[in-house]
């Protein structure tokens, strides 16, 4: 298609980065692999990545395996795997688990939409004016450093332990960080797109308004996967206080009957919707914006 | 139609120091409508300053500047500007990246897409004109942004080491086809570059500049016969324009 340069060639492939992988590596014997994957930036082909990947998952579990049972850990303190899945199996099915996860899914849901609906707006704001810089800036880098879990006390002087409680603790883990992180983005825009744009006869709000937002969009939805993490870390804390149901109370019930594999189980679970959500933002951040692919 | 008249403007900055530092000294310079000029100098001696005040985007500490007669305060769509690192709109089709001075000033879809394909023809980029600029080389949105900066029919194209970041064989295609744009268009170039190659190859005038503080030292008339390819940097007229600017340069 294009005659002079190849198109979409991998970034490791320019000059200046480390020499990417020959075709035909196979050829070569196992300590050149070797070498090759400790060779700072050097390429890797997706398919040796997915597979090194569940190389390193699949080590996690063989220790797992082995450790308990080989007798070295009593079931107690660090029950089997095949334990924690048949108990997470029994968790779904017969002790309501998906109805914590639910309501746990609920106040992540709401914390987060209401933090994002504020943090969006203050963020580009913050990022593009020097006057709004100014009059956030320091109140909330004061306040990024405040732990959300040490607000707890007192939202519950405020708020009680209802609902509104539990979100507003998600909303303040979540707003500040992502708030700077925004005004990060948007800040970040080239300089030169914007002259560009000025010299084309944009205004003021034209540069504002096609310019500096379209440029920022990707990193702020980048932002929001990122904070959408810390989210979950919240959601479990705020629950250990007053709840009837969530993965946090779950959590923190298994432990007061010491069902050491349901904590476990509770506390992967998380893990995993974790990464499902990852999943999701990175799936929409490529159908949204197909341009950077 | 379009002269650009630089009159007795000099640039400060605020260093860090605070005492202002001075990065163009008063300058005066007289471009004759439709001339080709190049601004020619090591690099921190203030080209792009003296150019971006030109566009507006810089003010003048003292002096002023006059395009086509009118006193520029602001950037505006009669001075297009080139920049080295492209600078274009990665969320927009190359045709939507050509449009978006038309679509922004409020021209008719009509209008505006026939500019944009006439553009993408001129620059040789029609079959691109629905792809992204991820998807093309760097000489290749390099031409994106000159039609782009070109849609505007400005009167002046003022281009910042648009050809600094590609490579040799590209680069020398690009001055070619620059200069054919400019033959047909006729519009007044300042053109910014610290190649001295570069400078005699593409210019009716070659400004060198010396740094510390920035000010135009001398200024050689290029009379090289046009239309111009590239054989021309083997010719004898070639070779002397060049061993003089280089002597002016090592002072
Ligand atoms: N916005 C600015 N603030 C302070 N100093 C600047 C600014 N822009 C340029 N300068 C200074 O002015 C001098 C000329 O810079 P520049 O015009 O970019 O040089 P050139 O384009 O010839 O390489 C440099 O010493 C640079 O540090
Ligand atoms: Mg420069």
């Amino acid at each position: 298609m294009n005659p002079d340069v190849p198109l979409r060639v991998p970034a490791s492939a320019s000059p200046d980065a480390a020499p990417a992988s020959p075709v035909k590596r196979d050829r070569r014997s196992a300590s050149h692999k070797l070498s090759r994957y400790l060779r700072p930036r050097a390429s890797l082909s997706p398919r040796e990545g997915w597979i090194i990947s569940a190389v390193g998952v699949a080590l996690f579990f063989a220790l797992w395996i082995a450790v308990t049972s080989g007798g070295f850990i009593q079931p107690f303190f660090l029950p089997s795997p095949a334990a924690v899945a048949t108990r997470l199996v029994s968790m779904l099915y017969t002790d309501g688990f998906l109805i914590d996860i639910w309501a746990s899914a609920y106040r992540i849901l709401g914390g987060f939409l209401i933090a994002a609906a504020l943090a969006v707006p203050i963020g580009v704001l913050m990022g593009n004016f020097r006057f709004f810089q100014a009059l956030f800036e320091p109140l909330f880098g004061a306040a990024r450093y405040m732990p959300a879990s040490a607000f707890i006390p007192l939202l519950i002087i405020w708020l009680g332990i209802d609902e509104g409680q539990k979100i507003s603790v998600v909303f303040l883990g979540v707003f500040f960080p992502l708030t700077l992180m925004i005004a990060d983005a948007s800040s970040t825009v080239s300089k030169d797109i914007v002259n560009s744009a000025y010299t084309l006869g944009a205004s003021s709000m034209q540069v504002f308004f096609r310019v500096l937002i379209p440029a920022s969009t990707p990193a702020i939805v980048d932002a929001l996967r990122i904070t959408v993490g810390l989210a979950w870390t919240y959601v479990i804390v705020a629950e250990l206080v007053g709840a009837q149901r969530g993965m946090g109370i779950a959590i923190l019930q298994a432990q007061r009957f010491l069902l050491t594999d349901q904590v476990i189980a509770g506390i992967i679970s998380v893990g995993v919707l974790g990464v499902i959500t990852d999943v999701g933002f990175r799936i929409a951040h490529r159908r949204l914006f197909p341009y950077m692919y | 139609m379009a002269r650009v008249v630089i009159d007795r403007v000099s640039i400060a900055f605020q260093s860090s120091e605070g005492v202002p530092r001075i990065a163009v000294a008063e300058t005066n310079l007289d471009i004759a409508d439709g001339d080709f000029v190049c601004l020619l100098g090591p690099s921190g001696c203030g080209k792009s300053t003296l150019l971006n005040v030109v566009g507006g985007l810089v003010c003048a500490s003292t002096g002023v500047i006059m395009v086509d007669g009118r006193e520029v305060v602001d950037p505006g769509p009669d001075r297009g500007m080139v920049f080295q690192n492209y600078s274009l709109y990665p969320w927009l089709t190359i045709r939507d990246n050509v449009e978006f001075g038309p679509k922004i000033n409020g021209w008719p879809p009509e209008r505006r897409r026939e500019t944009s394909l006439d553009l993408l023809n001129l620059v040789g980029l029609r079959e691109f004109a629905s792809e992204y600029p991820k998807a093309l080389s760097g000489g290749m949105r390099q031409r994106v942004a000159i039609a782009r900066a070109l849609a505007m029919e400005p009167k002046v194209l003022l281009m910042d080491e648009p050809f600094g970041a590609l490579d040799a064989q590209t680069r020398s295609r690009m001055q070619e086809l620059l200069l054919d744009i400019w033959a047909r268009r006729k519009t007044t170039v300042l053109f910014v570059t610290h190649d001295i190659e570069e400078a005699i190859f593409l210019a009716d005038r070659v400004l060198v500049m010396s740094a510390q503080p920035g000010q135009i030292m001398a200024d050689f008339r290029i009379e090289l016969p046009r239309p111009r390819s590239a054989d021309i940097v083997a010719s004898e007229e070639f070779t002397s324009y060049r061993r003089d600017v280089l002597h002016m340069l090592r002072h």
